[in-house]
């Protein structure tokens, strides 16, 4: 419920930022640089004299955004790989496990940032980076699934009574692996979220002036001892955000095999 | 047995070209001319073709690969377009710091780790456990430069007891902080998998058994409940050893730190193409030969892994 919670509030943060963010999170205000929290601004501001609320506001778009979509790419990768690997079987499977075990090897951030350096900054190009880098384990989900389901008798049953193949997978085995996929593809957008953060972080992720988390932390570096509020705020909020997702995982999961509650 | 070793060599193999192939591909689609990073601004055309004919990249990409391919079999990982050196020579330069670093987190992690584990399983559902549980929990969800940044304010700026950044003179307080901060995800994995393989030693009978003799519960756990708890969790740190090695991007970055996961971020923004495949490869090699090792003492402690039958496309 906690984690339900969270999600549920940064989905509504992030709908209504102009609504509820105080100022607007570009205009740059001079003389109230580097302003501790206060009365007027609640978490501070930045060099530019930006209200770090406001841009903590909005940066839940970008965080939402390549949650959601680079793990949607990821799922959608993974489902169609697992699909050829466990169903077809024979030769796909063989090669698709091992391109998998390739990406599994891959150091997540270098493999990240190389993606970027190629493609270049830019929020479409986190979704593609993030989204290609993460399928392989959706695919081994999936494959795992269809393996144990597919010679069970109501697949034959399917089969005999004349189910093509893509009927057979979208109508009896998707939904008998729904719950793993989306219970890990929820884990997996706290991941993306916090690889987006490092990827801004390092400079090769979302560019400014648009409001990112990472980016806003890789901006407070220069003021760390100046004005510390520029640090805590956004990296406070990602630390809150993948919690939700992580535990929302956790309560979907239990919800699915209540088993696992113990 | 060695039939099982040669399987997993050869499922190694393929990982290690396939990355190369990936990196390979990436560097080569990059907008950028290597004779132009070489030679800098104001290079003729002319001097740019030859060092291009020079270089071989006037070549089409799988003749380049091949190329590339034969001189990683006989050991050269080639030479930076930004420092003129053979790649080995700098990793084998940034390679220690990275080493000493893992190594110094992978003490943390034991420590703290198996430390927190214990005392959680054993003190169930008390204070203690709770305190492990939900730190846990929340340490995974923590940016690691974040983290970083935190205790760069709190104990290098603030409390000024620990250097902020930098390898300095070597000496331990550079290593805190970075060791900290390399290994906070870890240690949280650590706790959470020996509680777990903890209080299922600690329900076995002969734990009962071993309390109905009279023996200190400090025994009981130390010596009885504990080597059986520790097979999981020694799999688990031996797999980190190996990722740790690699170089943290990220720690090195924040701290500073003179390693090679910071040297691959530089390369990578600088398009310094041979150091990024060579150090991917280096690094990318370590992690599979890691994993192979624990495969390797899981199935000499456990001849069913041996002998399973080999599922299909696995």
């Amino acid at each position: 419920m906690v984690g339900l919670s969270i999600v549920l509030l940064l989905v509504i943060i992030a709908i209504f930022a102009p609504l509820i963010a105080p100022f607007d999170p570009i205009s740059r205000v001079k003389e109230d640089s580097l302003l501790g929290p206060g009365r007027t601004y609640w978490f501070g501001t930045d060099l530019l004299g930006r209200d770090i609320l406001s841009r903590v506001i909005y940066g839940s778009r970008v965080s939402l955004e390549v949650g959601i979509i680079a793990v949607g790419i990821s799922v959608i990768i993974g489902l169609l790989m697992g699909a050829l690997s466990g169903y077809f079987g024979g030769a796909s499977d063989a090669i698709i496990m091992r391109v998998a075990d390739i990406f599994f090897a891959f150091p997540y951030i270098l493999g990240a940032i190389a993606i970027m350096t190629v493609l270049g900054p830019g929020i479409i190009n986190i979704f593609i980076a993030i989204g290609l880098l993460g399928w392989a384990s959706f695919a081994r989900i999936f494959r795992g699934s269809i393996l144990s389901i597919k010679n069970k008798e109501y697949i034959e049953a399917a089969r005999a009574l004349g189910a093509s193949n893509y009927r057979i997978i979208t109508k009896h085995i998707f939904p008998n692996s729904f719950a793993p996929i989306i219970v890990y593809a929820t884990m997996n957008v706290g991941t993306a979220i916090i690889v987006e953060a490092a990827l801004s972080f390092l400079g090769i992720g979302v560019q400014p002036p648009t409001p990112a988390w990472g980016k806003m932390l890789s901006e407070s570096l220069d003021y760390i001892d100046i004005a510390p509020w520029m640090m805590i705020f956004p990296g406070l909020v990602i630390l809150i955000t993948v919690l939700g997702f992580v535990l929302l995982g956790d309560g979907l999961r239990d919800a699915f095999d209540p088993k696992m509650k113990q | 047995m060695l039939y099982f070793i040669l399987r997993r060599i050869l499922q190694i193999i393929p990982v290690i070209i396939g990355v190369t192939l990936i990196l390979f591909i990436l560097m080569y689609v990059i907008p950028e001319d290597p004779a132009q990073l070489i030679l800098q601004k104001g290079a003729t055309p002319e001097a740019l073709a030859n060092l291009r004919a020079k270089m071989g990249i006037d070549r089409p990409l799988h003749v380049q690969y091949w190329r590339y391919m034969r001189g990683l079999f006989s050991g050269d990982l080639g030479t930076s377009y930004r420092y003129g050196r053979s790649v080995n020579s700098i990793l084998a330069q940034h390679y220690p710091y990275s080493i000493r670093l893992a190594f110094a987190a992978i003490i943390l992690e034991i420590i703290i780790g198996l430390f927190a584990g214990i005392v959680s399983a054993v003190k169930k559902y008390s204070f203690w456990d709770s305190l492990v549980t939900i730190s846990t929990t929340i340490v995974v969800c923590v940016p690691v430069y974040w983290l970083g940044m935190i205790l760069q304010v709190t104990f290098g700026l603030k409390l000024g007891w620990l250097p902020m950044s930098g390898y300095g003179d070597g000496s331990i307080k550079y290593y805190i902080l970075p060791a900290i901060t390399l290994a906070s995800v870890s240690i949280a994995y650590v706790a959470r998998m020996m509680r777990s393989t903890m209080l299922e030693a600690l329900s076995n009978d002969y734990i009962v058994t071993a309390y109905a003799k009279g023996l200190s519960q400090f025994k009981v756990v130390g010596k009885h409940a504990m080597k059986n708890a520790l097979i999981p969790v020694v799999t688990l740190v031996g797999l980190d050893l190996g990722a740790l090695m690699g170089g943290a991007i990220l720690t090195e970055t924040v701290f500073n730190w003179p390693g090679v996961g910071r040297t691959l971020y530089l390369a990578v923004l600088q398009r310094d193409a041979p150091v990024v495949i060579g150090g991917t490869i280096i690094l990318v090699s370590i992690f599979v030969i890691m994993n192979l090792i624990v495969d390797i003492i899981y199935a000499w402690l456990d001849p069913r892994i041996r002998y399973e039958k080999r599922e299909p496309g696995l």
